[in-house]
């Protein structure tokens, strides 16, 4: 949710890339994006009370800055459609989202050093570690698409959060539709 | 009347985390059911001797609490009381078969030493006028609550034949949360009655599905801090932990097991396909259990080890299945009631499984007799979800929703026993039960 809500900040990837943190195989503790876990019995309390809550990369002041063989519009399309939503336990992209993902692997096929973020979630019906599958599912479903129209492996990876962290938080449809998604976070 | 009288010393608690951690309630524990005919119970407040006016704690008390909240106990209000003995030899039968009382708890607390305390108890059954339990016990003040809960223990066993669970801990994981964007996610270790809640390990990102080691030492669970899905496992005692896995994709939902040697985890690798695995925590080797297109997940050990329950949505929907805990074998459907089953747990004697059953769009937990296939819905809530066994068999732990938020609560396996637990720690969900504590 985090990147969502704010400004796009699609750019030359060499900002990009400085500000990307490796996947998953940082030393423990040493995370840059302020998701630290202090086991506890060392000091006072556990420490990381201060919840950093950083979005994932994302590098500030960065801008669009338009690519090749950009069509009117793609821009607008790029900054504000980032969320691709799912019906109940499903994984098929509805045909909706179809105009989106073109245009972004459009840009993506051209500016071969941008990397794309793929979050997949799930609403909180249904078991944790369950959700976690559905939502990896629905990261690969868009990771497929852009993948053939034409992005490369290189450029995209997947993560899956299932039901842990909700774009809304009440337990009726409306925020249940906002929940199954896939955010796509540009670094 | 003849004592039987042994000497019993106060177990070791395991998870001295931080020393100086109050003990805090963060749980409470109230019994929304309870058997239809409960025995009629008096704990009758203990004698004291010593250098202070009021002994260091209410013994009595607590055990009437844990008895209480058990569901299969009703303990006589205090004030009722038409004697309150204290010795063998002040109990007169008569005083309690009147007022209907079944069995009665006496006992003293003397002070040995500046921090070193005998309590002596006796149970006694009032209608056949005899003693079924008399036990003398050493303890200090710090231990005071644990020496309680093993009276607890000793009284519930005694009378049920069932092993007392008061002196285990549950962990399970709270979210804190100040905006969207802004949470804290906390694994706690805290006391069966919800006393002594301690931090294990705090996010702030998620954290996720922890597992007790068999011994009770470590706990497992799954941590995104990296801004990936990670398995660590921590020992209780010292707070040093272990990454063991953190390979690309999913690291989800690991289980220890029966001999505590390997775990069961679920990983998606490169190809983004859920799978369950073995890994081998002494040599990391690494074997995959399930080879299939649809989410194999969550795990769960028989009770010999021999094989692994899972979810899995191979036929559609996901229901759970069985394969032997080696590579190569073919799973066996084992839910065909309803159209979504997850999330199984194993009994301790290996007899039946705790599921989430989806009926009528609600979520509950149920018990699968895997002979038969009888399926028995135990809790009756909208969202309930991970059931956890405690260590006896008796009772399930599991999370529910209360006016929006995720609170925990517990029912008998026999359906006839419910509790409430209620929190003051946010959103409370995924609770384990521990086994019980080794010395």
């Amino acid at each position: 949710m985090m990147n969502a809500n704010k400004l796009l900040a699609v750019a030359a990837a060499a900002i990009l890339v400085a500000a990307c943190s490796g996947s998953g195989t940082v030393p423990s503790g040493g995370s840059s994006d302020g998701g630290g876990v202090a086991p506890g019995g060392g000091g006072a309390g556990g420490g990381g009370s201060g919840a950093a809550t950083s979005g994932i990369g994302g590098g500030g002041g960065a801008q669009f800055i338009g690519f090749d063989g950009e069509q009117p519009g793609d821009a607008e399309v790029i900054r504000n459609n980032l969320v691709i939503y799912f019906e109940f336990d499903s994984s098929e992209i509805l045909s909706e989202f179809n105009g989106m993902l073109a245009t972004h692997a459009r840009y993506m096929a051209v500016s071969p050093d941008v990397t794309v973020r793929l979050e997949g979630h799930a609403d909180e019906r249904g078991s944790r570690e369950y959700n976690i599958g559905l939502g990896e599912r629905r990261a690969q479903a868009v990771r497929q698409i852009l993948m053939l129209q034409g992005v490369s492996t290189a450029q995209l990876s997947t993560v899956s959060y299932g039901e842990e962290r909700p774009a809304a938080f009440g337990s009726d449809e409306q925020s249940y539709s906002q929940n199954r998604r896939v955010e796509l976070v540009y670094r | 009347m003849q004592s039987t009288w042994l000497r019993l010393r106060a177990l070791i608690v395991v998870f001295a985390l931080t020393p100086a951690a109050p003990a805090l309630a963060q749980l409470e524990v109230t019994v929304s059911r309870g058997v239809e005919r409960p025995v009629p119970t008096a704990i009758v407040p203990f004698g004291w001797q010593g250098n202070a006016d009021d002994a260091p704690f209410d013994v009595a008390a607590l055990v009437e609490q844990d008895l209480g909240n058990s569901g299969y106990f009703d303990p006589m209000a205090r004030r009722d009381m038409v004697s309150r003995p204290t010795r063998a030899s002040d109990l007169n039968f008569q005083d309690w078969r009147i007022v209907d009382v079944d069995i009665v708890l006496i006992g003293q607390m003397t002070q040995d030493a500046a921090d070193r305390y005998t309590i002596s108890f006796q149970l006694f059954d009032v209608t056949r006028a005899e003693q079924l339990l008399g036990f003398r016990v050493s303890t200090t003040s710090a231990e005071m609550r644990s020496t309680s809960h093993q009276i607890a223990d000793m009284i519930y066993e005694e009378m049920t034949g069932i092993p007392g669970i008061f002196s285990t801990r549950i962990a399970y994981i709270t979210e804190e949360r100040f905006s969207p964007d802004e949470r804290v996610f906390r694994l706690i270790v805290a006391d069966a009655d919800g006393f002594n809640a301690r931090t294990v390990a705090e996010s702030s990102q998620p954290l996720m599905s922890p597992a007790f080691s068999p011994d009770g030492r470590q706990i497992a669970y799954v941590s995104f801090e990296e801004q990936q899905s990670a398995i660590y496992v921590q020992t209780l005692r010292t707070g040093s932990r272990q990454r063991v896995s953190a390979r690309v994709g999913i690291n989800g939902a690991p289980v220890f097991s029966p001999d505590g040697r390997r775990l069961a985890l679920t990983l998606s690798l490169n190809d983004g396909n859920l799978d369950v695995y073995t890994l081998d925590l002494s040599n990391q080797v690494l074997r995959r259990i399930t080879q299939n297109s649809a989410i194999d997940t969550e795990a769960s050990w028989s009770a010999d080890g021999e094989f692994i329950y899972f979810t899995s949505d191979r036929a559609g929907s996901p229901q759970i299945y069985r394969v032997e805990a080696e590579p190569g074998n073919r799973a066996q459907r084992v839910t065909f009631e309803g159209t979504y089953n997850t999330r199984v747990r194993v009994s301790p004697d290996g007899g039946t499984l705790a599921l989430v059953h989806r009926n009528q769009s609600r979520d509950r937990i149920a018990l699968l007799n895997p002979e038969n296939g009888f399926l028995n819905i135990l809790s009756q809530g909208q969202l309930d979800e991970s059931p956890s066994f405690a260590p006896n068999g008796a009772m399930i732990i599991y999370a529910t929703r209360d006016q929006g938020q995720g609170v925990l609560a517990a029912v008998s396996t026999d359906g006839r026993v419910h509790q409430r637990i209620a929190s003051v720690a946010g959103d409370v969900r995924e609770p384990v039960w521990s086994p019980y504590a080794r010395p």
